[in-house]
């Protein structure tokens, strides 16, 4: 599967709208982990994990089943506090930021499994992040939520963007797989975040929607960094700047998918995990 | 998915978002209609005293439900907002002499202050721990009371005084006491229509719906559910302090663990979520432990077959059942 994928790799590279050509100009680190442990009840999930991510760049967390890639997305977001290591932030200190702050601060995720607010209509999904990010805290409670309607538009030019405006109207839950992860990527586009953490955008999707989906998230990443988990690994060689390889909660190995493909440690890792 | 990313489809989607919300308004007035006639017509029926118990337990149930339908949390110590602010509304109109509004309105705030306490100390613990939580600070409060010189001990807070609504209207007639007591019901409704359909309102609805991911938008969860704890402690409190008032009583009862139960059976046999469904359930279990009177101590085991029996037939209650029915 790898040396399949590997040779997508190289015509990838070559397609215009591969983003290796522009790995030279990217920025200064702006999210780094140092050190980073999690333990659950003498369970290493992850153990030691430094991680770099570049400003601009889309990076990729691969690594079988089991790895701790999705524990390492919740102690970055801090879903999930360290055991110990250090999470810096644009330079800022986040280990002992709470959640909800971190995400205040530009850094939001997904999550593995879809996210929506099921009972929540298409627009009220994205309008409930812009009510966030424009109102701040909504603690007001004697104000009748007409309000609100000031931020349709918006929403709507947002679902739009990811062609879910014919569908505003309808229950969030009532949307296909597919859907409901381009809801959530308009969700979180509300919030203009500059980081997004991705953890398997495409899990679950047949080849269309995949397709679909990477170009929507090669649009996204327009002036912002992503760290995106992904088992598709064709998808992974399109779209990253840089992978980091995890297994066992440690990094394996880091660089460009020419450099990670050829690592035998990293083919190793991926077969073997096919043996269990 | 396949139309991710493709040309923006038509704007003709905006009126239709909106088309459904006139209905929904329409059901919505016309409930709030059908419950101000009630309120009116009711009176002539059945017997006015019974009414008001009705009214006070359905605010109380109102206020409950908007803590667990809209806030997700299981309060099991409810009574302790109910019955404390009931003993302050009590010493208020019976020591200080103060008028039955001002009475009310300092058991509302003592039970908004206990909100703040109670729901600070709960609000981080999840599911059975936050109920197991509220139940054993409820309990706290039942002990305070039971040791309290101000609240009677056994014999609880009697003869209150009814007295003048705003010094003007005597409140000894019963016509004029059940007009209050609709109205502060009435208002209490519509409050929580109102904070339902506030921004607030729309962001518990969002944690409600997802509570990680809501926390991933940045929403700080915890002060939300804090917030909302204390909107209930508050309303609760009113009804329990109005019921001081009617009653002329506040007593341990009140306060009592099984009155944090009989707050949860009316929501869950009226239905739990519906936004009128408490009221309901308030109606059939006081209705029951009024009409049931007779059976003395048989009261217990035939409301719980009832209840078995309700729970069975209609899992989502009264309400909820007719919400099934008339959505199909
Ligand atoms: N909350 C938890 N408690 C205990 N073990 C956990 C918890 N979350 C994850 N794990 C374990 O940590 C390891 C890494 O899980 P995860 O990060 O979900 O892997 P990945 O996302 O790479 O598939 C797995 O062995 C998993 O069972
Ligand atoms: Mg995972």
């Amino acid at each position: 599967m790898i040396s399949e994928s590997a040779k997508k790799t190289s015509r990838a590279a070559h397609a215009p709208s591969g983003r290796s050509s522009d790995l030279q100009g990217l920025g200064e680190p702006v999210l780094v982990a140092r050190g980073l442990s999690k333990e659950f009840r003498g369970f290493q999930a992850v153990s030691g994990v430094d991680l770099s991510v570049a400003r601009g760049s889309i990076h990729a967390l691969i690594g079988p089943n089991g790895a701790g890639k999705t524990t390492c997305f919740n102690l970055l977001t801090k879903f999930l506090a360290p055991s110990s290591g250090e999470i810096i932030y644009k330079g800022r200190d986040i280990t002992r930021t709470k959640p909800a702050d971190v995400a205040r601060l530009g850094l939001v995720r997904s999550f593995q499994i879809s996210a929506v607010f099921g009972r929540l209509t298409v627009l009220e999904n994205v309008r409930i992040a812009l009510q966030r990010r424009k109102r701040g805290d909504s603690f007001d409670f004697w104000r009748s939520e007409r309000v609100l309607h000031a931020l349709d538009g918006e929403a709507l030019a947002l679902l739009e963007e990811v062609g879910l405006a014919a569908y505003s109207a309808a229950p969030a839950l009532s949307l296909s797989y597919g859907r409901k992860r381009a809801l959530e990527i308009a969700t979180t586009l509300a919030l203009d975040p500059d980081m997004l953490l991705l953890d398997e955008p495409m899990a679950g999707m047949g080849r269309e929607d995949v397709e679909q989906t990477a170009s929507l998230i090669r649009h996204v990443s327009v002036g912002r960094t992503i760290l995106m988990v992904e088992h598709n690994l064709s998808v992974v060689a399109e779209l990253s700047d840089r992978i980091t390889v995890l297994a066992r909660g440690r990094i394996l190995a880091e660089g460009d998918y020419a450099t990670i493909s050829k690592d035998p440690r990293v083919v190793e890792a991926y077969l073997g995990a096919r043996h269990d | 998915m396949s139309d991710v990313v493709q040309s923006p489809a038509s704007p003709s989607s905006l009126p239709d978002s909106r088309a459904k919300t006139p209905k929904a308004i329409r059901l919505y007035l016309g409930v709030l209609l059908g419950i101000a006639a009630a309120l009116v017509a009711l009176p002539f029926a059945v017997y006015p005293i019974f009414l008001m118990k009705v009214l006070c337990f359905a605010l109380f149930a109102l206020a409950f439900n908007l803590l667990l339908g809209f806030g997700g949390l299981l309060s099991f110590g409810h009574a302790a907002f109910f019955g404390g602010a009931a003993y302050v509304s009590a010493h208020a109109a019976k020591v200080w002499g103060l008028n039955p509004e001002a009475a009310i309105a300092c058991g509302a705030l003592a039970s908004m202050g206990l909100g703040v306490i109670i729901g600070w100390l709960a609000i981080r613990r999840q599911g059975i721990y936050f109920a197991m939580i509220t139940l054993a600070l409820a309990q706290l409060v039942y002990f305070a009371c039971l040791q309290a010189k101000f609240t009677g001990g056994e014999d609880g807070v009697q003869g209150v005084p009814r007295g003048h609504l705003f010094g003007l209207f005597n409140l000894a007639d019963d016509r004029v006491l059940y007009a209050m007591v609709a109205a502060i019901f009435m208002a209490g409704l519509l409050a929580i229509l109102r904070v339902i359909h506030s921004p607030f309102g729309q962001a518990l609805k969002a944690i409600r719906e997802n509570e990680a991911r809501a926390t991933s938008l940045g929403f700080r969860v915890e002060r939300y559910k804090l917030a909302v704890f204390i909107l209930s402690a508050t309303l609760a409190g009113t009804a329990g302090a109005t019921k001081a008032v009617v009653f002329q009583l506040a007593s341990l009862t009140d306060v009592h663990w099984a009155t944090s139960g009989a707050v949860i059976l009316m929501t869950l046999v009226g239905g739990m979520g519906t936004l009128f469904g408490p009221i309901v359930g308030a109606f059939v279990v006081v209705g029951m432990e009024s009409y049931l009177a007779p059976f003395g101590a048989w009261l217990t085991i035939v409301e719980g077959l009832i209840f078995v029996t309700c729970v069975i037939l209609f899992p989502n209650g009264f309400v909820g059942a007719l919400a099934k029915k008339t959505a199909r």
